[in-house]
């Protein structure tokens, strides 16, 4: 089985662009993609396309029918806030198999503004404010609280993970923001739920990223292998069975599963990775996956964002893209954009906001219902 | 319409002669409690096992989330809790008589489940609904 890499990979600065289409947008970052290795689309023999908001919409083949129809085959999928890693995964997985040579994965969506979630059944009456919300904000704050009952997190502590991330967007000119948030601007904005204030939240915005995977015999024959990124690791969790599912998603479990099949696929520890974009849908979310993914020991995720660890500069830099919570979350992008980020860093291509002599990143996306998606990244020259 | 109020979710039960109360469905073979019928286990896969409980009325605050944004015309700030109730099930629910303070909240509290009126809010029919609500007890 060959090994599968990165050889072209890029992302459009996230923003809110209502006059584009889902295939427009779809397809500049195709093109970028595919500019990034300098080949074609008439070079790829697959496309998969991640879109959640028009997922019956055949987004895949309109962005084709933008860049190019050549009739190869198309996957559309999608799979929540996993979506983006879940086409590239499948992308990844035909290359392992040896079906194709050259595939093309894109990640894309247009977002509207506002609250995501809990919009209740069509009939009877709403459910929301009646029991309990289903709103995102106030899901992802329950699961933050559930690490606070265990082990005293504070609303200082979920803060500062909003500070640090739109701190490292002010060197991410592909970021939705780049303003820095002193945390008591991020303490003192509009409480939506506690403990998460409106800068916890991520940013809806439009984005999409694309990666161009190629099998390393295809990779060298094309002179690709300087700036080629090796895919050490892919993973893909469902949530297994938890006696609060009904009323308390679980973030954790799906993750930590996800995380152990992914460092064994890899042959690597957690001790290795030397930068990660995790899923900071909310900055309570954050503070979860620093344990599930084993950047630290349980109960110790506190202590890692008061002394700087995962920041910039730190032991393992999380999220130094900004994150959803700063460079913005289109939800099917997101798992692909992250891709970019590590894969940029691993390639020393990050400018101001670099990770200096990182050999190993780790990417993590999770989808409620549940998806998580672990991709584990090696710097290949 | 209905001369009674309808219940808000399937799993609150109104008997004409009684109290109102949660249901449960507990697998037999293994245990696990689900909010609503089903005949498939999604814990251990047990087929046609699954039978009706009514749910414990006290437990304790698991988590929670003060909302102070919800959607148009849902009034706020309320408390989104989870509750365990003492039978193993867990239900989530407005926390309510309790200010909306964290410091006023705290983990594993003693929790009643209390029933009312659904908070005024009627259906197209101009039904009324029971709901349920916590507590501290």
């Amino acid at each position: 089985m060959s090994d599968a890499y990165i050889v072209g990979v890029d992302m459009i600065k996230f923003g809110r662009f209502p006059e584009k289409t889902v295939p427009e947008i779809g397809s500049q970052a195709a093109l970028l993609a595919l500019d990034d290795c300098g080949l074609s689309v008439q070079d790829m023999e697959a496309l998969y396309c991640g879109n959640l908001g028009q997922s019956s919409g055949m987004v895949g083949q309109r962005i084709l029918q933008q860049i190019g129809q050549t009739g190869i085959p198309v996957v559309n999928c999608s799979n929540a806030c996993a979506t983006g890693a879940t086409a590239f995964r499948e992308a990844w997985t035909a290359v392992k198999a040896g079906l194709y040579d050259l595939v093309l994965a894109v990640g894309v969506e247009q977002m509207g503004k506002g609250l995501l979630g809990g919009a209740g059944g069509a009939t009877g009456i709403p459910k929301e404010g009646l029991l309990g919300s289903g709103t995102m904000p106030a899901v992802f704050a329950e699961a933050g609280m559930e690490h606070s009952r265990k082990y005293g997190t504070t609303f200082e502590q979920f803060a500062k993970v909003s500070v640090k991330n739109h701190h490292h967007s002010t060197m991410n000119p592909k970021a939705m923001y780049q303003i820095e948030t002193p945390l008591e601007t991020v303490m003192n904005a509009e409480m939506i739920s506690y403990p998460n204030t409106k800068l916890m939240c991520s940013v809806n915005v439009d984005g999409a990223a694309a990666a161009v995977i190629a099998t390393e015999s295809k990779a060298r024959e094309l002179g690709l292998m300087k700036r080629a990124v090796k895919v050490r690791a892919s993973v893909l969790t469902s949530d297994p069975w938890q006696e609060r599912d009904l009323v308390m998603p679980d973030v954790n479990t799906c993750t930590r599963k996800a995380a152990a099949a992914a460092y064994e696929m890899a042959g690597v520890g957690p001790e290795d990775i030397n930068l990660v974009e995790l899923h900071d849908c909310f900055a309570t979310a954050e503070i979860l996956h620093y344990e599930n993914l084993g950047l630290c020991g349980d109960g110790e995720a506190g202590r890692l964002i008061d002394e700087g660890e995962v920041a910039l500069g730190g032991r393992v830099p999380v999220n130094v893209s900004g994150g959803l919570l700063s460079k913005g979350h289109p939800l099917g992008a997101t798992g692909i954009a992250n891709i970019y980020e590590v894969s940029t860093h691993l390639r020393g291509e990050a400018g101001k906001r670099q990770v200096e002599n990182a050999r190993f990143g780790l990417t993590h996306v999770i989808g409620l219902g549940s998806a998580c998606g672990i991709h584990v990244l090696e710097k290949v020259a | 319409m209905s001369d009674k109020p309808l219940p808000a979710v399937d799993f609150l039960k109104i008997p004409d002669d009684g109290e109102p109360y949660l249901e449960g469905h507990k697998c037999q073979p293994c245990g696990a409690i689900f909010l609503g019928a089903r005949s498939v286990c999604s814990k251990c896969g047990a087929r046609d096992q699954i039978e009706p409980m009514k749910l414990a009325n006290l437990g304790s605050l698991y988590s929670y989330s003060i909302v102070h944004r919800s959607f148009p015309g849902i009034e706020v700030p309320y408390i989104s809790a989870i509750v365990d109730l003492d039978d193993g099930a867990s239900v989530k629910g407005n926390l309510i008589n309790v200010d909306p303070d964290p410091d006023k909240i705290e983990f594993g509290m003693p929790i009643e489940v209390v029933y009312g009126d659904a908070l005024g809010r009627k259906d197209r029919d101009g039904n009324s609904y029971l709901s349920y609500f916590f507590q501290p007890r």
